[in-house]
């Protein structure tokens, strides 16, 4: 049976289409998880996907983790169900508190949207299992809010527990270690800036996220 | 009572603030030399009605914690006076 993953929709999500149409690429059953609706409705996977939810007003994130869906996605996430936050997705989950840290303005105050380089740094999480440790990946990023930032204790927690699961190559938004993707202590709920599901076909200039992409149903 | 409260939000000490930096590089084109530390935050205003001043602050800042600012990185200075004209 083909694993069910929902994908998050916030009024000013912009991504969920793509995220939709790759989730169904990779053999999985994709469906739209309205923000309204506070239940996960027995999903497999959760995606928080790409955009600008409730406008990013206030802060990215700061109104979207009181949307309905996020308690169920909290709930869903502390039974160990894979959570995964893209890009505004990322900023969601680090205001609600599913990841520690988080994105500021970009270093140089740069609107970034370019493909980068990213390293695979660790294959034990819930989106980098069916990734090759070491991989150079070719992913593209679309942000303004994708510089990392945390104190010094928990940057110092994530190396020591190997929980920094994606790196820059060269570092293009100023964030914290290189810090592309990261996860938390569960392993199953993974942040990160760089959107694989636009790195689904070589038609579209890169399929190299598509082990990210089939980790999700896996 | 009513009182007006302002909340300045800003980015914490040490965290960069590549707003601010690109403002100090750009005054010295219209000629303000000597300008540093230019550093860029938030402005909320509202009114709020509570039993005295010390709920008042009490108040807006468990909402400054809990939602206005992003504790990994900002903070805020919470300002409030009681409402020009209010029944005290």
């Amino acid at each position: 049976m083909s694993r069910r993953v929902g994908v998050v929709l916030f009024p000013g999500s912009n991504c969920e289409q793509d995220m939709l149409e790759a989730v169904a690429l990779v053999g999985g059953e994709p469906e739209v998880l309205w923000h309204g609706d506070a239940t996960t409705s027995g999903v497999d996977a959760v995606v928080v996907p790409g955009g600008f939810a409730h406008g990013d007003y206030l802060r990215p994130g700061a109104i979207a983790r009181f949307s309905p869906v996020m308690g169920a996605v909290a709930e869903f996430a502390a039974a160990g169900g894979p959570v995964i936050g893209i890009c505004n997705g990322f900023q969601v989950l680090t205001e609600a508190g599913l990841l520690p840290g988080a994105l500021q303005k970009n270093k140089g105050l740069k609107f970034l949207c370019t493909t980068v380089a990213l390293r695979v740094e660790s294959t034990d999480s819930s989106l980098t299992s069916q990734a090759e440790a070491g991989a150079v990946l070719r992913i593209p990023v679309n942000h303004f809010e994708g510089n990392y930032t945390c104190d010094d204790d928990t940057l110092a927690r994530l190396r020591a527990d190997d929980r920094i699961v994606l790196r820059y190559v060269e570092n293009p938004n100023g964030s914290v270690d290189d810090i592309a993707g990261i996860c938390n202590e569960g392993r199953n709920v993974v942040g990160l800036m760089p959107h694989p599901e636009r790195a689904s076909s070589d038609l579209l200039g890169s399929s190299d996220g598509l082990p990210l992409l089939r980790s999700l149903v896996a | 009572m009513i009182f007006s409260v302002h909340v300045e939000v800003r980015l914490r000490e040490g965290i960069a603030d590549p707003q601010g930096s690109t403002i100090e590089r750009a005054l010295p084109s219209l000629g303000f030399d000597g300008v540093r530390e230019v550093r860029v935050g938030k402005s909320i205003r509202f009114s709020i009605e509570a039993a005295d001043e010390a709920t008042a602050r009490a108040e807006a800042e468990d909402m400054c914690r809990r939602f206005l600012t992003n504790p990994v990185i900002e903070d805020a200075v919470v300002e409030l006076e009681a409402a020009a004209g209010a029944a005290s």
